[in-house]
């Protein structure tokens, strides 16, 4: 017996050292460990070995046993290393080969800056309200204070529409005009007004036309104009306002200025300048060496507008500001024809992912 | 509005730079669009007597020694015809900046800088100048014109800076007023915002003269549309010598543009510069019967204006007429048969307001403007009006080319304004309303500084309104005036403490639409948007019918092009234009949508409002087909927690087999489809297009709330099924049949499509996945009884084998 367990350990050591692979690791394993294996076997052996022998015999055969079991561990460890390494270097990639393909849509720059505009002013208490484009003279031009012989009417030029406007009547002011396509917005805070009374805080989008097409114009854009009307609202809120709206879209460092300016509906009337993001006011080619940029009009309700509406100007004031999307898009991603907004090349949409 | 420096200083005593002033301007409401320096380009011209003048033997040249004063002495030889011993003419010195001329020595063609140089062999050190070389016409100086030497006066100091003597030192500030302010379309008007703005007062324009007395010599002026002419002011002027303008009269003219005529032309143009009132003047005996006659014109009344052009007038022309016929388009220009001659003796002059609107609608539908018609379509108003007949009187007498006599006709209507207007404001309300304290002395200090005579009584204000500030209507408008001056700057930004709260953010309707762009740009798809007009000739391209619905398009008056002159009824157009264009340019794929609005009229011409109703585009080409198309479709409608179905379907546009409409719970919603072969062609694609139209607010009528189903205990069970059917069978009848068999199918999806000789001619194999989802069992035991009935149903409905 003793002599048997000689030639396994014997056994063992050459078939280690021939082993190379953890199959071939495996099948010798079970032939030594396995449950018919050569120890396993010797270990049933013990039955018929006298019983004074057994406790020596036993010691040898667990010796041999553990003998077998770490020579096993350690050529595994090995093994398993090498073929580790090899599988490694088998499966490497090229990672710098491009990812699979997945969807890869985006919104207009127009929905972006929409968006991002509203979130602003949501967050101020804001609620979103679009009218008609369509629009009478009424709430485009005479509700907002500028009636027909009135200059401003010259300062936008106007696209009107066919249509029989003896017919056109509204059951409130009778005769409204002829129709036409709305060139602001604020025809719209308009209809608010009339059905919504104060506190009122609206923003009001969409789109807008003017009879004019250059680089920096074209005959459809888009605006978002805002109305408060409260009780106390003064010159200071809107500056303060716009000062939140301004650093919110351009970057925190960004200052608002305002200056006089004139629109019929508002009194006093501002025009809203802010710091030049690209150059932090010192001058560049975005703001033409001024150091600032013209983003929106804005001012004081204008008397005449809230009393139209029905609401008491004595009671109430109120303030409103209005800007071109298209304006503040092309000045945020530096588009420098507003024409690409309309022409729908995939090559100029695929830059706006959001 | 242009404002030379020097004319705005003979009324304020300007102590800043032009910089300085156009930062002022700036901050009260008076945008500097251009500070134009008219010297800029010249430099190192100075004051050259000429000492010596030698002709060179056998060339036009002249050798000069030309004393420049302490700059020195300097050979230089000189081309000029007039060129002499003893002249003073503008010397460029070695170094200095002049215009270079063309060969007619007018036309300037660029900046120069003069160097040391040979003529003829003959050294020459600068270059004697022309009017031409240095931006100096005859309007600007005596003698700019003549294209030898410029003859400077022998007062002048040899090698003083010659910018001065020119007027090359000056500046323009070319003015955006606001519509607000037509008061300050004038020289005078901005000089009164100098004024205010630096603390300094105004002098006025002169306006006395003297009059003769006139002996029957009346002129009647009669007003028969008040409404249109609220005042007419006339004044006889007789003797008169009509000549040039002096030079100072000229020389402001030409510094805004203007070119001299003569010098009573030149008065009128003077004045329309300086106070902003476009006046008239009649020859008086083109004038039949001593009468004047504001009237409509008649309907198919003739006039040929100044400029030779001949116009058909009708009764929204107003029109100033003598005894007889019209002799002037009024506010706009006169008529040839009553222009101002060399011959000219006696003149009437008209000062008067017409109103904005007629001049605005009479010079757009004639196609006629003028600098006067600019100014009254702005608003004159009536202070003007009267001080302006005085002044054109005080210049007649200052040049000394007529008599004035005391013919003066001032005719007021109903809708005249000649008094002043006060107003009572309230210092606390002002200060409400911009949210800062302004005190009452400052408030007092800047009106009085824009001519508001002012009182102060408690918290109220008195103020008596400059005649001119037709704008001021109330309490805002001082407001304004006040902040302007006191300065926006002093406004510090507060967040409305006094404001109610109130609860912002889209309504259930945007947050849809937001969530659906969402899901399309997820989905890989780009936004565009495209003008919200365009032309039949759109409709043409997809072959609309003349009668269809598409074809009742509302009209734009007046179109920026034939091309956007209807509102759209389909974005069809819009999408395939856009594609078409991104193929042109090389983009060979794309998959876009458009969520925007259709235009549709009850009645044309309108007689309401129309209706705008929302649609959503969908567009793809390149390696997009259908059936990716229709994956976007069926998105949308499991984004809506809803159903389309889809059937065979035309359009004038689509293949006509590979074209579906969409519906929705029986509704028909909108199509989808590839581009017909034949449009195709017409176009010259070489990519099919496939486009789909939704009628957004059906198709969101649709939508249903989203609710928990719960979770099935039982495993679902997937069995594939190959069929055999007939060519003709659809998809959508299989899936139909499917589903009714079993109650526990829960899906089917066609997952193959095989056409060909294995499953015999007029046959196709179609292999779906069935999913089955259990409820309160398993449903192991029973899948092979439902796929029995399943294939049952099929084969009695719809003559279905398995294969």
């Amino acid at each position: 017996m003793k002599d048997k367990i000689k030639e396994i350990e014997k056994q063992i050591d050459a078939a280690v050292s021939d082993i190379q692979t953890s199959k071939n690791l495996m099948e010798i394993k079970m032939k030594f460990l396995g449950k018919t294996g050569e120890i396993s076997t010797l270990m049933k052996n013990m039955r018929d070995v006298p019983a004074e022998e057994r406790p020596s015999l036993g010691k040898v055969l667990n010796a041999l046993r553990q003998f077998a079991e770490e020579r096993f561990a350690s050529i595994e460890e090995k093994i398993k290393k090498a073929e580790l390494k090899k599988r490694y270097a088998e499966e490497k990639i090229d990672v710098t080969m491009p990812g699979k393909e997945t969807a890869d849509g985006a919104y207009h720059p127009n929905t972006l800056i929409r968006q991002e505009l509203i979130s602003i002013f949501s967050g101020m208490g804001f609620e979103v309200f679009e009218g008609p484009e369509i629009e009478n003279e009424y709430y485009n031009f005479t509700a907002l204070n500028t009636p027909d012989d009135h200059p401003a009417r010259d300062m936008q030029d106007t696209f009107y529409i066919d249509a029989n406007t003896l017919v056109i009547e509204d059951e409130y002011y009778g005769e409204t005009g002829n129709l036409l396509l709305r060139t602001q917005t604020s025809a719209g805070q308009i209809r608010v007004m009339e059905n919504k009374k104060p506190p009122i805080k609206i923003l009001s989008p969409g789109k807008v036309y003017r009879s004019d097409d250059d680089a920096t114009h074209s005959p459809m854009f888009s605006q978002m104009e805002g109305l408060v009307v409260d009780k106390g609202i003064t010159l200071c809120d809107l500056k303060g306002m716009l000062d939140e709206f301004a650093k919110k879209i351009f970057g925190s460092g960004v200052k608002t200025r305002l200056r006089p300016s004139y629109f019929p509906f508002t009194e006093p009337s501002v025009e809203v300048d802010v710091s030049c993001f690209e150059c932090g006011g010192k001058g560049c080619r975005l703001c033409k060496g001024t150091g600032w940029i013209e983003v929106l009009g804005a001012g004081m309700v204008n008397r005449r507008v809230l009393e139209g509406c029905g609401v008491d100007p004595d009671v109430y004031t109120g303030f409103a500001f209005g800007m071109g999307i298209e304006r503040i898009a092309m000045l945020k991603y530096g588009i420098n024809n507003m024409k690409l907004l309309f022409e729908g090349d995939v090559r100029f949409l695929k830059q706006f992912k959001a | 509005m242009k404002a030379p420096l020097s004319w705005l200083k003979e009324y304020v005593d300007i102590d800043v730079t032009a910089e300085e002033l156009q930062a002022k301007l700036f901050s009260c409401g008076f945008e500097v669009e251009e500070l134009i320096d008219i010297g800029k380009d010249i430099s190192g011209v100075v004051v050259g007597e000429v000492i010596e003048c030698e002709a060179v033997p056998e060339t036009h040249l002249h050798v000069c020694r030309v004393d420049c004063g302490e700059k020195g002495i300097f050979q230089i030889c000189c081309g000029a015809d007039n060129v002499k011993k003893g002249i003073k003419a503008p010397c460029a010195l070695v170094g200095a900046t002049v215009y270079a001329t063309a060969k007619d020595h007018v036309t300037i063609e660029g900046v120069v800088t003069i160097k040391k140089g040979k003529l003829r062999g003959i050294e020459s050190f600068g270059m004697l100048c022309s009017g031409a070389e240095l931006g100096v016409n005859g309007d600007m100086y005596e003698g700019g014109d003549y294209c030898g030497l410029l003859l400077l006066p022998s007062e002048c100091r040899n090698g003083e800076d010659v910018k001065p003597i020119l007027g090359l030192d000056d500046y323009i500030f070319d003015i955006a007023v606001t519509a607000n302010r037509p008061d300050c379309q004038s020289i005078l008007g901005i000089a009164r915002e100098v004024a205010a703005v630096l603390g300094k007062t105004v002098k006025e324009p002169d306006y006395k003269y003297k009059t003769v007395k006139g002996k029957d010599e009346k002129i009647s002026v009669s007003i028969l549309a008040p409404e249109l002419c609220p005042r007419y002011i006339g004044h006889y002027v007789k003797n008169v010598k009509i000549a040039p303008s002096p030079q100072w009269l000229k020389k402001k003219l030409a510094l805004c543009g203007l070119r001299s005529i003569n010098n009573v032309v030149d008065i009128t143009n003077f004045i329309l510069l300086e106070l902003g009132q476009p006046m008239h003047a009649f020859d008086l005996r083109s004038l039949t019967g001593r009468e004047i006659v504001v009237r409509r014109a008649e309907n198919g009344e003739k006039i040929t204006t100044l400029d030779g052009n001949e116009f058909d007038l009708n009764s929204e022309n107003l029109v100033i007429c003598d005894g007889q016929k019209p002799c002037a388009l009024a506010g706009i220009m006169g008529g040839l048969n009553s222009e101002i001659e060399d011959d000219t003796k006696e003149v009437f002059f008209e000062s008067a307001k017409f109103a904005r609107d007629s001049v605005r609608k009479t010079a757009r539908s004639l196609g006629q403007h003028s600098d006067s018609s600019a100014l009254f379509e702005k608003g004159v108003n009536e202070y003007t009006t009267e001080h302006a007949i005085c002044r054109a009187l005080n210049l007649i007498c200052k040049l000394d080319c007529g008599t004035v006599t005391d013919v003066h006709t001032d005719v007021t209507t109903a809708y005249s304004r000649t008094n002043e207007r006060n107003i009572t404001v309230s210092v606390a309300k002002i200060n409400a309303l911009l949210g800062i304290t302004v005190p009452t002395a400052e408030m007092v200090k800047i009106l009085k500084s824009l001519n508001f005579k002012t009182t102060v009584n408690g918290d109220e204000l008195n103020l008596v309104i400059p005649r001119y500030r037709e704008d001021i209507d109330g309490y805002p408008d001082i407001a304004e005036e006040i902040i302007r001056l006191y300065g926006y700057d002093r406004i510090n930004g507060t967040f409305m403490p006094s404001a109610s709260i109130t609860n912002g953010g889209y309504s259930d309707a945007q947050k849809a639409e937001n969530r659906l762009k969402d899901l399309l740009v997820a989905k890989g798809l780009y936004e565009i948007s495209t003008y919200s007009f365009y032309s039949q000739k759109d409709l043409d391209m997809l072959h609309i019918p003349t009668d269809a619905p598409e074809r009742k398009t509302i009209k734009i008056l007046n179109p920026i092009s034939e091309d956007l002159s209807v509102m759209r009824t389909t974005l069809a157009p819009s999408m395939l234009s856009t594609a078409v264009r991104n193929l042109r340019r090389g983009n060979m794929e794309g998959k876009l949508f458009e969520l925007a609005k259709i235009y549709i009229a009850d009645k044309l011409p309108l007689t309401s409002f129309p209706e705008e109703r929302q649609i959503l585009a969908l567009g793809m080409w390149g390696k997009y087909g259908f059936f990716e198309l229709k994956g976007v479709t069926e998105n949308i409608a499991a984004m809506l927690n809803t159903k389309f179905d889809y059937e065979p379907f035309e359009k004038p546009f689509l293949h006509p087999g590979i074209t579906a409409r969409i519906l929705c719970e029986g509704e028909e919603i909108g199509y989808l489809g590839m581009l017909s072969p034949a449009i195709a062609e017409e176009l010259v694609l070489d990519r099919a297009v496939v486009l789909a139209e939704i009628d957004y607010e059906k198709m969101q009528s649709h939508a249903k709330p989203f609710k928990y189903v719960p979770l099935s205990k039982f495993p679902e069970i997937i069995r594939d099924l190959a069929l055999t059917c007939n060519r003709e069978t659809t998809c959508a009848e299989i899936e139909k049949e499917i589903y009714s068999a079993c109650k526990f199918v829960s899906d089917v999806r066609l997952f193959d499509v095989y056409i060909g000789e294995q499953v015999g001619t007029g046959k196709k194999s179609m292999a779906f996945k069935i999913k089955f989802t259990p409820k309160d069992e398993a449903l192991d035991d029973r899948i092979d009884g439902f796929v029995k009935k399943i294939l049952n149903n099929l084969k009695f409905k719809l003559n279905i084998e398995l294969r």
